[in-house]
């Protein structure tokens, strides 16, 4: 989903450039009690997985394909302000580096991916885990339910600059079908895999898992051996 | 917490590394060519000739994902995802380091936990 230069007329991207200027600063505040001497490798290593992650589309039928976009994932494996961080870095990077995404739609892509990707996929994570069994368990399926709204969520914001600041004069109407349509596909897609990964890394080392907080016990790792009927 | 806990770490990053760099080194080569949601729509809802023909450039060697200069469609990609991976968690694993240590000790006191950092 990353915008090019064009897309959008210059006060649009001047005001997403805004926006994401405001959430990466209140982000770098708010992420420094999420990070301590054991999650910020993490964190890093979340950043890097998620750049990897993005270079693998999937096709999702038509002749259209869709890519992790992470945010969702980010935030329940690290917290919500240091996974905005991480989707940031990552966009930051592919628009540096990879021309993959304008320079001047670089806000936007971090209002969309990072802020309402990753904090609409966490919002709905935490609900998910409110109606789900408290166990170590339900992480991983609301992990995937916050990743399958995610997608469609930043389709809509998509559309929403659009109808306010596109450069095409099209119907507002179409884009959002088309947008919300394909980008659900995409989203159980992002479902999945943020679901295999959050399970994964539980497995593991369940102690990474901030999302889990609470839920993993704290002093015997081998629960996930438990696979309860 | 084990006291194993550090060498744990270290093993569980350098595993996921492994992995990020698998995927982004070679799996990508395996990825969909087709565009993607929003290149689609754009083409179809008729709006995809208004991103720009020539962007504003940063002169790297990796733009679209492949390398300058290397013929070998798989390894010039591959090394462009090696390169980015290793940017992103350079980037990344710097900043959070730093937000990390200037952050940190306040939580120590009423964490459930404490971490065992103690150990290194």
């Amino acid at each position: 989903m990353h915008v090019p230069d064009g897309f959008f007329n210059a006060p649009t991207s001047v005001a997403t450039g805004a926006v994401a200027a405001v959430g990466v600063g209140v982000a770098l505040r708010k992420a420094r009690a999420e990070l301590d001497d054991r999650t910020a490798p993490m964190a890093g290593l979340v950043a890097a997985f998620i750049f990897a992650g993005q270079m693998i589309n999937f096709p999702v039928g038509a002749g259209t394909s869709g890519h992790l976009l992470g945010g969702a994932l980010a935030a329940v494996l690290v917290g919500p302000w240091t996974g905005a961080l991480c989707i940031s870095v990552v966009l930051l990077v592919q628009a540096l580096f990879m021309a993959d995404g304008g320079l001047t739609a670089l806000g936007t892509n971090i209002t969309l991916m990072a802020l309402v990707g990753g904090f609409v996929g966490y919002g709905v994570f935490r609900l998910v885990l409110l109606v789900l069994p408290r166990k170590v368990t339900s992480v991983p399926v609301a992990a995937a339910v916050g990743a399958l709204v995610s997608v469609p969520a930043a389709a809509t914001a998509f559309t929403l600059l659009f109808a306010l600041g596109g450069t095409a004069d099209v119907a507002t109407g179409k884009v959002l079908a088309a947008m919300v349509g394909w980008h659900v596909v995409i989203g159980i897609g992002e479902a999945i895999v943020t679901g295999l990964v959050v399970s994964a890394v539980l497995t593991s080392r369940p102690d990474l898992v901030r999302g889990a907080r609470g839920l993993a016990s704290n002093r015997a790792p081998l629960i996930t051996k438990e696979t309860s009927a | 917490m084990s006291a194993t806990g550090t060498t744990t770490s270290r093993r569980f990053l350098v595993i996921g590394l492994l992995v990020a760099l698998l995927v982004a080194g070679v799996g990508s080569f395996y990825a969909s060519s087709h565009p993607d949601g929003l290149e689609y729509v754009a083409g179809r809802t008729g709006f995809l000739d208004t991103a720009e023909e020539d962007p504003v450039s940063t002169g790297s060697p990796f733009a679209d994902y492949g390398t300058e200069g290397v013929d070998n469609e798989r390894l010039s990609g591959g090394i462009a995802g090696v390169v980015g991976v290793l940017l992103t968690l350079l980037i990344g694993g710097g900043l959070f380091h730093v937000l990390g240590r200037r952050g940190g000790s306040e939580e120590y006191v009423d964490s459930p936990e404490p971490p065992v950092a103690a150990r290194d």
